[in-house]
């Protein structure tokens, strides 16, 4: 059972944060601009637009996976705030309400949701710097595919989060989880160009298919793709299901 | 036809077992607490207090055993218990980057209080407690007091039946924790509730109505701060005379008691020590010099149901048992 009046509150108080810190919103927006130009502005130098870009530069090609990269920060970070929660008390006072596990996930993970779909759209509206065309229909379709992409990594950072109860595992998180999503996941080189095993394990994290429906949207038909849209849709919804499904189970265990 | 009282058990606590692997950290407790009364979980750190409260309020799983809220089971249906109960932790859980008040509608919220009922209670709480003028203001400048009042205030938004105070005045100034108890002692007939707290200190049990001790576990008394200060003899009286030889034979006919003496001055035990200062003074007329009462504490009792003081090394090896509890929750908790 969900109860409205929870998942509502605890989007609230996130949003409400949010906003406050400002910090916390310029340090991650800054970080997908300094991958944007720093990174792909250097690498398009090295990467000429034959070697399987289909034509579009390097920076360009990018912009896709930069868009996942400030999802998936923002949203295993907002997600990963419940350890936070716990080791600081919050948790507590939620978890002795009349409310369901389930409320408490849904509220957390669309909380992550609003969060990182902001900052995409922050992101995103760097497009016509980069020299890319995108319809509106374009933009409608790579919000939805953010929203879900978001709220599929907010699921994961929760079910991630009632593993860890201290502020330790954090760089574990980062270090271990983290960074191969990212690097693994077609954001930086296409994922058809990666050796064989590591090509299987990019199939296996949802940020993949989160990436290639974002290239579908941003660059309509440039044939740069790994997965229909259709597959990428469906993959990341299947994840979600799964991804809340496991983190209200384990959020009912009792010690 | 004749009505007698029958005092309604709302806390019901039957054979409770809590075991972390080979650690017990409940061996086997049973008790009850009347509605509307304040029920003292007295004992050192790490003798099952706290324990104690994660199951009644529904957070841990007891190993066997059953324990109850207003005849709903605590492993069962915590959902209904977890309406009808409030809970000020022993570790702060408000949010500190939110303000007072965010705070207390964030708690009116997650219990589904009515949105028309919603502002009015809050304001109140924030007046009950004194923070009014503060609602505003973040929570991370507060005090520690502060913090505590607030925590009460927001656990009592949703009108609970029963509210838990986990050592509420733990890490408190003295003149904090006095201010504290004030107003918790006014909590049952200004809001109708029935207060279960823990507490490690002697001197703040003693505003409850009924005690349990508690050490390693398990409960080693229950009963009133005066009946359980009677269980080791009552109030010892020191009377100081111009001739203690007269008055010793004197006061031994009149009370039939024993009578010491030590250091000049002379002492008996006496359940009623305050009404007997009166017959002393009348028997022995002007020879007295001086008469002092001595109330026994419940730090007495402690030391005579345990053999051991509260305090000193005992709480370090509860805190050792602590520890150990929280190491075994961390490794375990995954499995």
């Amino acid at each position: 059972m969900i109860e409205v009046n929870a998942v509502y509150v605890l989007v609230a108080r996130e949003f409400k944060k949010f906003i406050r810190e400002r910090s916390r919103l310029i340090s991650t927006i800054a970080r997908p601009l300094i991958w944007l130009f720093l990174v792909g502005g250097g690498m398009s130098k090295l990467v000429s637009p034959g070697m399987g870009l289909m034509g579009v530069s390097y920076i360009q090609f990018i912009f896709p996976g930069i868009l996942g990269m400030t999802i998936l920060f923002s949203a295993i970070f907002s997600s990963i705030s419940i350890i936070w929660d716990k080791e600081f008390g919050l948790m507590k006072e939620i978890l002795v309400a009349p409310v369901s596990r389930f409320s408490i996930v849904a509220g957390k993970a669309l909380s992550g949701t609003i969060v990182s779909v902001i900052q995409a759209v922050i992101i995103l509206a760097l497009f016509p710097f980069l020299g890319i065309r995108i319809g509106a229909t374009g933009i409608i379709e790579t919000i939805l595919v953010c929203t879900l992409l978001s709220f599929c990594i907010a699921s994961l950072g929760i079910v991630i989060a009632t593993f860890y109860d201290n502020f330790e595992s954090f760089s574990v998180i980062m270090n271990f989880i983290v960074m191969p999503m990212f690097f693994l996941s077609g954001a930086m080189y296409p994922v058809k160009m990666l050796p064989q095993i590591l090509k299987l394990v990019a199939r296996l994290n949802p940020l993949t298919y989160g990436i290639d429906a974002l290239k579908h949207t941003v660059f309509e038909g440039a044939g740069i793709f790994d997965f229909s849209l259709v597959t990428d849709v469906c993959v990341l919804l299947a994840t979600s299901v799964v991804f809340v499904g496991v983190a209200g189970t384990l959020f009912e265990r009792k010690k | 036809m004749v009505h007698f009282y029958m005092p309604v058990p709302i806390i019901k606590v039957q054979n409770l077992i809590k075991k972390y692997g080979n650690l017990t950290a409940v061996s086997d407790i049973s008790f009850e607490v009347e509605q509307g009364t304040i029920f003292g979980f007295l004992g050192p750190n790490g003798a099952g207090k706290t324990t104690t409260i994660g199951i009644l309020c529904t957070l841990l799983a007891p190993t066997s055993g059953s324990a109850s809220i207003f005849g709903h089971d605590c492993a069962r249906e915590s959902s209904e218990v977890r309406k009808s109960i409030g809970i000020v932790f022993q570790d702060t859980t408000l949010d500190k980057d939110l303000t007072a008040r965010e705070n207390l509608v964030f708690h009116a919220y997650l219990y589904d209080v009515k949105k028309s009922e919603r502002d009015r209670r809050i304001n109140e709480a924030l007046t009950f407690v004194g923070l009014y003028d503060r609602g505003d203001d973040l929570v991370k400048k507060f005090s520690g007091g502060m913090k505590r009042r607030l925590e009460v205030a927001r656990g009592l938004i949703h009108r609970p039946k029963v509210l838990f105070l986990d050592e509420p005045t733990l890490g408190l100034d003295p003149q904090t924790r006095a201010n504290l108890w004030d107003f918790i002692v006014e909590l049952p007939r200004r809001h109708n509730v029935t207060i279960f707290m823990t507490t490690h200190y002697m001197d703040e049990a003693e505003v409850c109505d009924r005690i349990a001790i508690i050490d390693r576990g398990k409960i080693i008394t229950i009963g009133t701060p005066e009946e359980l200060k009677k269980t080791i003899g009552g109030d010892v009286i020191y009377v100081k005379t111009s001739d203690n030889r007269r008055a010793k034979s004197e006061i031994e006919k009149l009370f039939r008691v024993e009578v010491s003496e030590q250091d000049g001055e002379l002492f008996l035990t006496s359940l009623k020590g305050d009404a007997c200062i009166p017959e002393i003074i009348r028997a022995l007329g002007d020879s007295v010099l001086s008469v002092r009462l001595q109330r026994p504490t419940l730090n007495d009792v402690f030391l005579k149901m345990t053999g051991r003081e509260m305090r000193s090394e005992d709480v370090s090896s509860g805190d050792t048992l602590k520890a150990e509890v929280r190491t075994y929750r961390r490794h375990h908790d995954r499995s």
